[in-house]
């Protein structure tokens, strides 16, 4: 396997920086603005991307739109079934659900399973008008009927490999590698 | 990221790590107390038996609601309604109710180590809600959430414990875990209420109650058991008072900040004074609300994987 600062690059800085305000414009285009809409994003690196996508709408219509985090530990289907628990971390949305298209953010989209645990968190909040879905990167293998609605980058894969997403807040670099497996 | 232990008996038994990890996972379960719909999907399919042998409000309802906020289905049964009256033992009991599958056993006692007994007969975990004079595991740990979510942090903090040391297992567990901690404790209330030598563990003692406040950040005030002031441990209720009562008089020289804390249920004007009871300082009805945060966390870290019932 290589390491890490050898492994193939998918998407440098400039790339994620592009994808992210393609990403804002369609969010504006298909809403019809940035009235009604709200950004989520999922811990750990669906935060940082929602947070940025939230910026970048600032920029276009000088519009700051709520933000939430969601922490879908306690709504997995697979805790207790062989993995370690994740570290638990607070859910923090500070805003009412009711009327408001919801932006789901995650920096990978893979079996859908994380997607549908998040529908389920929200949907203990209120009652949404819709719920859509951004991600930056799109690898397929989807286990549950979930498609995203904006996507930065579709990368099919095979199974086996790891798509690592790196981002400034929680990493210090942005960029998209594609690596072995490691166990 | 699981615990080290897989009962939780006393806290002895838990490592720095451990109540680190127990303080941060409670945090996160704060807030699904605040949300409308107050209950997540995480132990759907899970069964908790609350085992009471001893009468309770807040320990019962909290272990309950804990459990029922993360989606286990949770059994009460108190000792005046159970089998116990008809004579069956305890380790029967126990085994019996193991045997319809319970996934954790919340268990109180008036004798101490009743719990620790059990865990030797069953295989799903326990957690000690109170044993006699012993420990009180949950409590101190919710004391600890109190402390560092108003403190930022617990270590180098000082704690004067006041009241019956001797039958507090609330101090008992509180000292351990505080200790653990690195904080510094200080146990004040009158000679016959304080065991001897607890010098030798690191524990100040103080007969003076305004003396030993004036330089602690948390002043925990213990409920005078009145159930055992038959013993002639104090010559009077009153007496007791006098000396070791928190009212505004005896925090005069005590930090602007300090913290008020007390188990509960409160002896309203014996232990503390009715003003300081209801003053911004106190935080016993956040201790509380705390405790069933720390009752959903350890519900949550003892049912991972490794420590699930392996039937």
């Amino acid at each position: 396997m290589f390491p890490s600062f050898m492994s193939p690059i998918l998407l440098n800085a400039k790339d994620i920086s592009r994808a992210v305000s393609r990403i804002s414009h369609e969010i504006l285009e298909r809403n019809n603005g940035a009235g009604n809409i709200a950004l989520v994003g999922i811990r750990t690196r669906g935060v940082a991307l929602s947070q940025r996508l939230k910026e970048k709408i600032k920029e276009i219509e000088k519009v700051t739109v709520d933000h939430g985090i969601l922490d879908i530990t306690l709504y997995r289907d697979d805790l207790g079934a062989g993995i370690q628990k994740p570290e638990l971390k607070k859910t923090e949305i500070s805003f009412a659900l009711e009327n408001k298209h919801i932006i789901l953010c995650d920096d990978v989209l893979f079996t859908g399973r994380t997607i549908r645990a998040a529908i389920d968190a929200l949907m203990d909040f209120g009652r949404p008008s819709s719920v859509q879905l951004a991600v930056l990167i799109d690898r397929g293998h989807r286990e549950l009927p979930i498609r995203p609605d904006y996507v930065g980058k579709n990368v099919p894969t095979a199974k086996s490999k790891r798509i690592q997403v790196l981002l400034k807040e929680e990493d210090g670099e942005d960029k998209v590698i594609i690596q072995e497996q490691t166990n | 990221m699981l615990l080290s232990t897989k009962n939780i008996l006393s806290t002895k038994e838990l490592t720095k790590q451990d109540i680190q990890q127990i303080l941060d996972t409670a945090d996160s379960f704060k807030e699904i107390s605040t949300r409308s719909i107050k209950k997540v999907p995480t132990l759907r399919g899970k069964t908790i038996i609350n085992l009471f042998f001893e009468p309770s409000t807040r320990t019962r309802t909290s272990f309950e609601i804990a459990g029922k906020r993360l989606s286990a289905d949770v059994i009460n049964i108190s000792g005046s309604t159970s089998s116990a009256v008809k004579g069956e033992n305890i380790i029967d009991t126990a085994r019996n109710l193991e045997a319809m599958a319970p996934d954790i056993l919340v268990v109180r006692h008036q004798c101490s180590g009743v719990p620790a007994l059990l865990s030797q007969f069953v295989d799903s975990p326990i957690i000690n809600a109170g044993d006699g004079a012993h420990e009180h595991p949950s409590q101190a740990l919710l004391d600890l959430l109190t402390i560092r979510s108003h403190r930022g942090n617990l270590e180098g903090l000082k704690v004067a414990i006041v009241g019956d040391i001797t039958h507090s297992r609330v101090a008992r567990s509180n000292i351990k875990a505080m200790q653990t901690m690195g904080m510094k404790v200080r146990v004040v209330g009158p000679p016959p209420l304080i065991p001897v030598g607890l010098e030798s563990l690191g524990i100040e003692v103080s007969h003076n109650l305004t003396t030993a406040i004036e330089d602690v950040d948390v002043v925990m005030i213990l409920r005078i058991q009145l159930e055992r002031q038959n013993q002639g441990l104090l010559s009077s209720l009153r007496e007791y008072s006098n000396y070791f009562c928190l009212t505004a008089k005896a925090l005069a020289k005590a930090r602007d900040d300090i913290l008020i804390i007390h188990p509960g249920p409160v002896n309203r004007g014996i232990e503390i004074a009715l003003d300081v009871m209801e003053s911004p300082r106190s935080l016993i009805l956040n201790q509380v609300t705390n405790g069933v945060a720390i009752r959903m966390a350890l519900f949550y870290l003892l049912l991972g994987e490794g420590n699930a019932n392996p039937n």
